[in-house]
């Protein structure tokens, strides 16, 4: 499953192209306008630092008398204007990837032709941009679905290839939880009419163009205090390199202003505050390649925070179907015989439940022969019946079915009912299966033992949420047996059993009421309230248009276990921001100890001792200090993108693992390449 | 020098084991649930409460703070009315005149926010009256403020009411400042500090010359002077006097005095909020840095000055320049080390004369403010370097940084930020105005490296509220007394109330409760992670200024 989501359409814009590169790199020179510039105040005061020095490359005295050599300055303003760009090309980078989804998804957005029905059946051609909220349109087949909206009459087999890259149809019908349909998907067969339920540039697609491509990104509430404490930290250094000319003049020496300069931009965080809004949109964009689409930011942060995942059973922890899984002889009879019997009655059947039943039949040995079926009369499993069977040529008949069913069926042919099938009835039954009876002629043989599979690797799952201190809740309408009996193969912390959508809301309230986030997933119309109180609300794309509304997050996919990715990828967003602040705020050491003794070193010979890194001059010093400070920017834009690396753990081994990489990390690395690079600048001074 | 380290050992032991129980006895008696001293104390302060007309209500941060504000400034004005007037008033018998406005104004500040910052010498220039209504009593209610705006804050944090301002404020003198003064008070004149009314002494020496002794109602100064952390002498050369530091005794009282408040709070927090954890991580990364600090000015002060040494036959004196000889060497850099860490600013010895890097680390204790502190403030202001901590390094773990079970968002940091924002401001900014103007530098007694030590120490012991000077600076003129006043005011009030108003935010905030994908914040790894925030954030910042000054001198030595 997971293979094929990640090779939807999505994911060839994963990495960046050439062309991507192209208008990246475009982007990062036009977004130098100081009226842009000055929402990251940060990488703002960068560029101002840019503007003095150039302004002293080519006026060296434009600021008071000044005995630095006129490179220095060029160098400065250089390396200066390289540390906006790079920052900006991280923004860039990120928006573009953003916009090559943007762009496919444009594509989907063919402008079709409508018919718009009037009153009394009259039949309007309107071009699908001009429908308007209400409008009713009638689709054929093989037509182009004009806009979002509810089937109101009709059946209908639609391909939506073009939104979830699956390219099974899937069946859509008026009433009930599977009406809603998505502009730009194909109807494959039949004819229905639909009842368009956005305005123009309202529709899913608009608003997941407009979401992907950033536009109407806004910072979200850890983003804005992050930013709060790097503009205060921003300030205190501001603060420093400002009154240190009071120092030294003090002292009888003056600081050059360059050399003032590239102190304060060493010293802020530039690391950090040129990737912050690059790391919050590759947060998004990696739920996208997941193909579910976000509605803001805040759900993606609110996702790594989930306390409690509330799942439902079938089709999330369960395959949903029944499986068989043991059989009950209840005439005695010899092994083979009876196996034989019991695949007689399911060689024909197509359903899960009858291919489950040849599978175990093969498990425990037995021999599978279809010879006997030659010009048999085979009967379908049917609603009314309940049953299927199997009339063969040699005139014996083979029952199987739901046990009240065939019980009939044996008393309608005569036959006697075991003493024992009740009995053995209920044990199956109590311990959460549903029994088949298995009859011939007219005697019931034997029991099937269907039970409902946990998917592999879910117990997996739930255990490393457990890790992460999250709680998973299973919602189940089975009873309270079954429900015990899945909870604790599928190792779900809680469940409850005959849950109605009322309990999903009260079990979401009450969670809230504790102080936890609360996730879940939902497609029904029934779903809708408990998704809107939800914390992160992932609605299923196949679900009804008011469940996607009151979600948060809708998956294209409709594959509910994604909720366990969305929390995941939630929570290495949160993990690379604080990693990379950790790391940038850490480099300031090194860079302290490489550009401090450079400053002084003239006036204050002895201060040299200081000078950790033997770097080979004061120049080098500030322009090596300068360099790293730049080009590690560049350098860690693809783990920016890609976030670092998570690992279901608990908080404690998360902790000392990314604070050995990007604490240590991050006072260690600058010492070396700042070494590294004044080793290199020393050949050239 | 063994005898030094038995002292230090055994000081930091009797810290260690009393400082926990110390804390648990302050957790129950601000505790507003139960009635503490039915019988004792309590109907005492019921008769308080009745005489000023105190409602005990719960109060709002705000109220609280505005409390605490407007007592305060009433104080205030109440105390620079007394030196403006001590020449009238009661009590002078050595006919003293009232102090200058400005001295008045600084000298007022300066002791109800508990800085103790010293532009007179008590000895020539206050009246006992002064000393006692104006001085005695600011140094009971200053801690006392500090130490109820401590108790709010953590009743914050807990999710508690805020209290009451002024039972707390009551509290804090009936139930832990007077008591303890009031026994210590007796000790201190038992070892040999004068407690008298009487006028100066005059004494014929052999010469025939007439030498005048100043004295005065000094024990009852001297407890509640190293108690409350206030450490304004009461005379010129505070405790390096004979009389207000008699002998080595009374010298290791001292150091646990200063010591006792502001090593319990941790673990009056960490029981308060229930997570007796909590407090004794903050306790063990306070010890740390304590210890290094210590560690190094012992050894730089015992290494002494090569210049000197090298003059000397034998180079293992130390420095003794401006210390005591009856109290030596280690004694002193110990004393200094633990009235910079405790904001206290009592001296037995003087820090303008500390070896450079001795000097540096006594400055080091005062820029980080985070050394246990002073009462209350010291506590809350590693608290807000917790909280930074927490949001800066919280997010690895994959969550939005939660502290005590509370999200910490944009607000707090916001309140945070000014607040970190408001140290740095006040130092390098006031520090570049004294060494931009005649009117400062000239103050330098020191030309060069040590110029600036001086200041940068004038400044940030105003800052930090320790009062403690570089006492070279000659800084009794308007321009020093009005400069550090502002410093010494908006270093006490600003930041109490803006992480009061950080704990009010908080308190409001629903609590998410612990799971194993929680960020801990009792373990050893945050107590690293705390310690690199104090280190990167708070000292990193006044590097540069560090090595043109001490680190300078001590190159150039």
């Amino acid at each position: 499953m997971n293979t094929k989501q990640r090779n939807n359409r999505f994911s060839k814009k994963g990495h960046p192209n050439k062309s991507m590169l192209k208008h990246a790199f475009k982007e990062s020179f036009l977004k130098l306008d100081p009226r842009n510039m000055i929402k990251n105040p940060i990488i703002f005061l960068v560029e101002i630092g840019f503007f003095i020095t150039f302004i002293l490359a080519i006026f060296p005295d434009a600021f008071g008398n000044s005995n630095v050599e006129y490179w220095f300055n060029i160098d400065v303003s250089c390396i200066l204007l390289l540390t906006v760009l790079f920052a900006n090309f991280a923004e860039a980078i990120a928006e573009g990837r953003g916009k090559a989804q943007a762009d496919s998804l444009k594509k989907s957005k063919i402008e079709t032709m409508a018919n718009l029905i009037k009153g009394l059946g009259q039949i309007d051609i309107v071009p699908s941009t001009k429908l308007k909220k209400g409008d009713v349109v009638l689709v054929s087949q093989g037509e182009i679905i004009p806009g979002d909206g509810e089937v109101i009459e009709g059946l209908a087999s639609i391909d939506e290839s073009a939104i979830t890259g699956e390219s099974a149809p899937v069946i859509k019908e008026a009433g009930g939880d599977f009406n809603s349909v998505t502009g730009g998907t194909r109807v494959v067969s039949d004819q229905i009419k639909v009842r368009i339920s956005n305005n123009p540039g309202e529709s899913f697609i608009d608003q997941m163009i407009s979401l992907v491509e950033g536009a109407k990104r806004q910072k979200t509430p850890n983003e804005i205090a992050l930013n709060t404490v790097l503009i205060s930290l921003t300030l205190i250094f501001l603060l420093v390199v400002v009154t240190l000319p009071f120092f030294t003049n003090y002292l009888g020496f003056q600081l050059e202003i360059p050399v003032l300069i590239s102190l304060l931009v060493c010293l802020i965080p530039t690391t950090i505050g040129g990737l912050l809004s690059a790391i919050g949109i590759a947060g998004m964009d990696r739920v996208t390649q997941f193909n579910v689409l976000a509605m803001s930011g805040k759900a993606v942060e609110a996702a790594g925070d989930i306390n409690t995942i509330i799942l439902d059973k079938t089709g999330t922890i369960t395959y949903g179907n029944r499986m068989a899984s043991s059989f009950t002889p209840l005439m005695e009879m010899p092994k083979e015989e009876f196996l034989n019997w019991v695949s007689l009655s399911s060689l024909k059947d197509e359903t899960p439940e009858g291919r489950s039943v040849l599978q175990l039949i093969g498990q425990l040995g037995g021999t599978i022969d279809e010879k006997d079926l030659e010009n048999a009369k085979i009967f379908e499993f049917k609603a009314e019946t309940r049953m299927s069977g199997v009339d063969l040529q040699s005139g014996r008949k083979i029952r199987k079915g739901a046990v009240d069913a065939v019980k009939e069926w044996v008393l309608e042919q005569n036959g006697t009912i075991p003493a024992n099938l009740d009995s053995e009835t209920m044990v199956i039954s109590k311990e959460g299966g549903t029994p088949l009876a298995l009859a011939v002629d007219h005697q019931i043989i034997g029991l099937i033992y269907l039970k409902d599979t946990v998917k592999p690797g879910m117990k997996e799952r739930f255990e490393q949420l457990r890790q992460m201190g999250i709680k998973t809740v299973m919602c189940t309408g089975d009873n309270p047996l079954t429900a015990a009996t899945i909870a604790r193969e599928a190792g779900v912390d809680e469940f409850i059993a005959e849950c109605k959508p009322e309990d999903k809301i009260r079990v979401i309230r009450y969670e809230q009421g504790q102080g936890k986030l609360v996730a879940m997933t939902g497609d029904g119309t029934n779903d809708a309230p408990a998704l809107a109180q939800a914390d992160v609300g992932l609605a299923m794309n196949s679900g009804t248009s008011s469940a996607k509304e009151a979600a948060n997050m809708v998956d294209l996919d409709s594959n509910p276990t994604k909720l366990i990715e969305v929390v995941a990828i939630g929570k290495q967003l949160l993990m690379t921001r604080g990693s990379l602040t950790t790391f940038s705020i850490a480099n300031d050491v090194a860079k302290y100890f490489a550009i401090i003794p450079a400053m002084f070193m003239e006036a204050i010979p002895k201060i040299k001792i200081l000078n950790l890194m033997h770097l080979y001059s004061p120049i080098s010093a500030i322009l090596s200090a300068l360099i790293f400070n730049a080009i590690i920017i560049p350098l860690l834009i693809p783990l920016a993108m890609k976030g670092v690396t998570y690992k279901p753990l608990n908080s404690n081994s998360l902790l000392k693992r990314n604070l050995l990489i990007y604490g240590l990390g991050g006072v260690i690395v600058p010492f070396i390449g700042i070494k590294v690079i004044d080793l290199i600048v020393s050949l050239f001074i | 020098m063994i005898y030094t380290i038995l002292t230090i050992i055994i000081a930091l032991f009797i810290i260690v084991i009393v400082a926990k129980p110390f804390g648990h006895y302050l957790a129950i008696v601000f505790d507003y649930e139960t009635v503490s001293f039915k019988k004792t104390i309590y109907p005492v302060e019921r008769i308080i409460y009745r005489l000023s007309g105190i409602k005990q209500n719960t109060q709002t941060w705000k109220q609280y703070a505005l409390a605490f504000i407007l007592t305060n400034g009433f104080m205030m004005i109440l105390i620079y009315l007394i030196f403006r007037l001590q020449d009238i008033l009661p009590f002078n018998p050595n006919n003293l005149k009232a102090l200058e406005p400005t001295l008045a104004y600084h000298t007022a500040v300066s002791f109800i926010t508990n800085t103790n910052q010293q532009h007179y010498s008590g000895e020539n220039n206050l009246s006992y009256f002064s000393q006692m209504a104006g001085v005695i009593f600011a140094m009971f209610a200053a801690p006392a403020s500090a130490l109820s705006i401590s108790f709010a804050f953590m009743r914050g944090l807990s999710g508690k009411a805020f209290g009451n301002f002024f039972v707390d404020f009551v509290r804090a003198i009936t139930r832990v400042l007077l008591p303890i003064a009031f026994i210590m008070g007796f000790v201190f004149v038992f070892l040999g500090a004068p407690e008298t009314l009487g006028p100066s002494v005059i004494a014929h020496t052999i010469e025939g010359a007439k030498q005048e002794i100043a004295r005065g109602p000094i024990g009852a100064f001297l407890s509640i002077k190293e108690l409350g952390n206030n450490g304004g002498g009461f005379f010129g050369a505070n405790s390096a006097h004979p009389f207000e530091n008699p002998n080595g005794i009374s010298n290791f009282i001292q150091i646990i005095l200063m010591f006792l408040l502001p090593t319990s709070l941790p673990f009056t927090y960490g029981k308060i909020i229930g997570k007796k954890k909590q407090g004794k991580t903050l306790f063990i990364a306070m010890l740390m840095m304590f210890l290094i600090i210590l560690g190094i000015t012992l050894v730089s002060e015992y290494q002494g000055n090569p210049d000197i040494n090298s003059l000397l036959s034998q180079n293992t004196h130390g420095s003794m320049e401006g210390k005591e000889v009856r109290i030596g060497i280690g004694q002193s850099a110990f004393y200094s080390v633990v009235t910079s860490a405790t904001e206290t600013g009592a001296v037995n010895n003087m820090h303008d004369t500390l070896t450079p890097i001795g000097g540096m680390m006594v400055l080091c204790n005062l820029l980080l403010n985070t050394v246990f502190g002073g009462v209350g403030a010291g506590f809350i202001n590693i608290m807000m370097y917790a909280i930074i901590a927490v949001f800066l390094s919280g997010l690895m773990v994959g969550r939005t940084p939660e502290f005590l079970g509370k999200k910490i968002e944009g607000k707090e940091m916001k309140l945070i930020a000014v607040t970190l924002l408001m140290q740095p401001f006040l130092i390098l900014v006031f520090s570049a105005i004294a060494l931009w103007f005649p009117m400062g530098y000239h103050s330098i007694s020191n030309e060069g490296y040590h110029g600036i030590s001086q200041i940068i120490y004038e400044y940030t012991s105003a800052a930090a509220n320790n009062g403690s000077g570089f006492e070279g600076l000659k800084d009794q003129t308007p321009f020093w007394n009005i400069t550090t006043s502002i410093v010494m005011y908006l270093g006490r009030y600003f930041s109490l109330i803006t992480m009061l108003a950080v704990a009010g935010s908080l308190s409001t905030k629903k609590l998410v409760p612990e799971s194993s994908g929680t960020f801990q914040t009792d373990t050893a790894i945050f107590g690293m992670i705390l310690l690199g925030t104090i280190f990167i954030v708070g000292a990193l910042t006044f590097f540069p200024t560090l090595v043109l000054g001490p680190v300078a001198e001590y190159l150039t030595l």
